[in-house]
């Protein structure tokens, strides 16, 4: 396996307020590859902004170490540093343009800072406006324009110096659901074409996933899963991945008497009619309670909570019909969701 | 009320005096106090180049400069101006007090023009990797352009108001004339010309500072 593009080693973060030390983060480990689009989810609070912060060495990290094409950030001198960020672009939630400047001239700006001749910066500001698709905004300021054009200029900007990483710091909680899907298109379609890792945080699931393929589940400033975005969707084994994942599912679900189980589609089973098949085997009734389907990374992914009936035998048939047919399920309780 | 030719005269030297006065001491006091001002705002914990024990001494001394009343402070700094200029009298020597009260004024202005700039904005100059001296060129002062020229509209009436006093201990300008002539000869006619005068000038600084600012500023549409 090639060299990852980011290694975060042991990682951990404290801060030092008037009342004392806040750990924002503690003991990360993560590897990203190069090329990816890898995901950062967590609920507010829990550390992830700190963390992407801390991969670019806008926050020191108070412990470990982040390594950038195998070389640690922190050894490295000031110089080297402000030149390693510009091989990382980063968006921002607030977008972050300098209002007092013209959108071509925002773009620019990365290009300034590393002394590119003007007519060269303006050229390549041109030509990432047509990437992102507002060649026709070039004069504009940004006052002047919706906050999803707002994005896509911070898009633009980041790319400017060709990094080979773009690092997305909530880019898309502040836009609506129609204006994200179409950021998070641009993000995928710049990974694709142009081979940039892409690095998201993010509180909602559907940004994970829309665009990534993998994910790091981060609770309580620790990461508490790793993996790719269809299995921990199929499978989340930490309490945090259950809640993010299903979490419409506990809200839900209201439990009756009998035993529940979580039957999972994990893409494999999807054009078998499952729940049909086994109510025919067995004979007996199934109450299903929630379920729902996602469509991750072009495959259906899905889950259903079934109560099954009351009399165990019966019960129990229908369980062994799930287990020969290789049909992933988990008994559930009110307190597992 | 009429002038004879010599009073007319008096008023346009009492204006070019004043207006020289003003336009020095606050190039001056700009040229110390704009880069004071962004050592106050960079050196501040949160700032881009954190350095606390100079952010607090330096914001004491110009507190302690502020917290002199200015006539004081210009019998103070009076022999300064003999040192310096040659003079202890007339507009040329009032530069320099009111050059050294008027610039912690301005770095306290410039400071809270550029506390105004948007904490992410630099954070992303320097995702993008910018030096503290191209955040400062290129982010904070440009960004904070408005507000640094309303920020100059304010300093430079505080000036005008400051070197209207010079007139008690013997400098130039409409305020002399004012002091002078209006208050210790009781000519009132003169005195309210030359307070019109300068309520005018002030009202002229104003206007342009703010036109310029709303002019330059881009996040008006």
């Amino acid at each position: 396996m090639e060299q990852p593009i980011i290694q975060i080693k042991g990682l951990g973060k404290e801060f030092q307020t008037t009342e004392g030390k806040v750990r924002a983060l503690g003991d990360i480990n993560l590897d990203i590859q190069s090329g990816e689009v890898f995901g950062i989810i967590g609920l507010s609070g829990a550390g992830k902004s700190t963390l992407v912060r801390c991969i670019n060495f806008l926050e020191v990290p108070t412990e470990g170490e982040v390594l950038f094409e195998g070389e640690s950030l922190g050894s490295m001198n000031p110089a080297r540093l402000r030149r390693t960020r510009q091989s990382m672009g980063m968006i921002f939630q607030q977008f972050n343009l300098l209002a007092q400047r013209s959108v071509v001239r925002n773009i620019c700006f990365p290009l300034e800072l590393t002394g590119t001749p003007k007519s060269e910066a303006k050229k390549r500001a041109m030509e990432l406006l047509k990437t992102v698709g507002l060649e026709d905004k070039a004069g504009a300021y940004p006052a002047q324009l919706s906050g999803g054009q707002k994005q896509r200029v911070a898009i633009a900007r980041a790319l400017a110096t060709n990094p080979k990483v773009i690092l997305c710091d909530e880019a898309t909680s502040a836009l609506d659901p129609n204006t994200t899907k179409s950021i998070l298109g641009l993000l995928k379609e710049i990974n694709k074409t142009m081979g940039v890792t892409v690095i998201v945080i993010t509180h909602e699931m559907a940004v994970i996933e829309a665009i990534c393929d993998r994910v790091a589940i981060i609770d309580k400033s620790q990461i508490a899963e790793v993996g790719k975005v269809s299995e921990i969707f199929s499978e989340p084994k930490s309490k945090i991945g259950r809640q993010l994942i299903l979490g419409d599912a506990a809200r839900q679900v209201k439990f009756g008497g009998s035993r529940q189980i979580r039957i999972i589609f994990d893409g494999r089973e999807s054009t078998e009619p499952v729940i049909s098949n086994m109510v025919l085997a067995c004979k007996t009734p199934v109450n299903i309670m929630y379920a729902q389907t996602r469509d991750v990374g072009g495959t259906a992914m899905g889950q259903m909570i079934v109560q099954l009936p009351g009399d165990e035998a019966e019960a129990d048939r229908a369980l062994r019909y799930l287990e020969t047919s290789k049909i992933p399920y988990e008994e559930v309780t009110e307190h597992d969701i | 009320m009429t002038f004879d030719a010599a009073t007319i005269q008096m008023l346009k030297t009492g204006i070019w005096e004043t207006f020289y006065m003003v336009f020095l001491s606050s190039l001056l006091a700009y040229v110390i106090g704009l880069p004071l001002g962004i050592v106050l705002v960079c050196t501040d914990t949160d700032g881009i180049h954190p350095m606390p024990a100079v952010q607090k001494i330096l914001g004491t001394v110009i507190n302690l400069l502020r917290s002199v009343p200015f006539l004081i402070l210009l019998f103070i700094v009076l022999p300064l101006s003999k040192m310096v200029i040659g003079t202890r009298i007339g507009s040329p020597a009032m530069v320099i007090p009111l050059t050294i009260a008027a610039g912690p004024y301005v770095a306290r202005v410039v400071e809270s023009s550029l506390r105004e700039i948007d904490g992410g904005v630099v954070e992303a100059a320097k995702s993008m990797g910018a030096s503290d001296w191209q955040i400062i060129w290129k982010v904070l002062l440009p960004e904070c352009r408005p507000s640094l020229l309303v920020g100059g509209a304010l300093a430079v009436t505080t000036i005008l108001s400051y070197s209207a006093m010079a007139g008690f201990v013997g400098g130039g300008g409409v305020g002399a004339i004012a002091i002078n002539y209006g208050y210790y000869r009781y000519e009132a006619g003169l005195m309210w010309v030359s307070v019109v005068l300068l309520v005018v000038m002030v009202q002229i600084i104003q206007e342009i500072g703010m036109r310029m600012s709303r002019k330059g500023d881009k996040r008006i549409r």
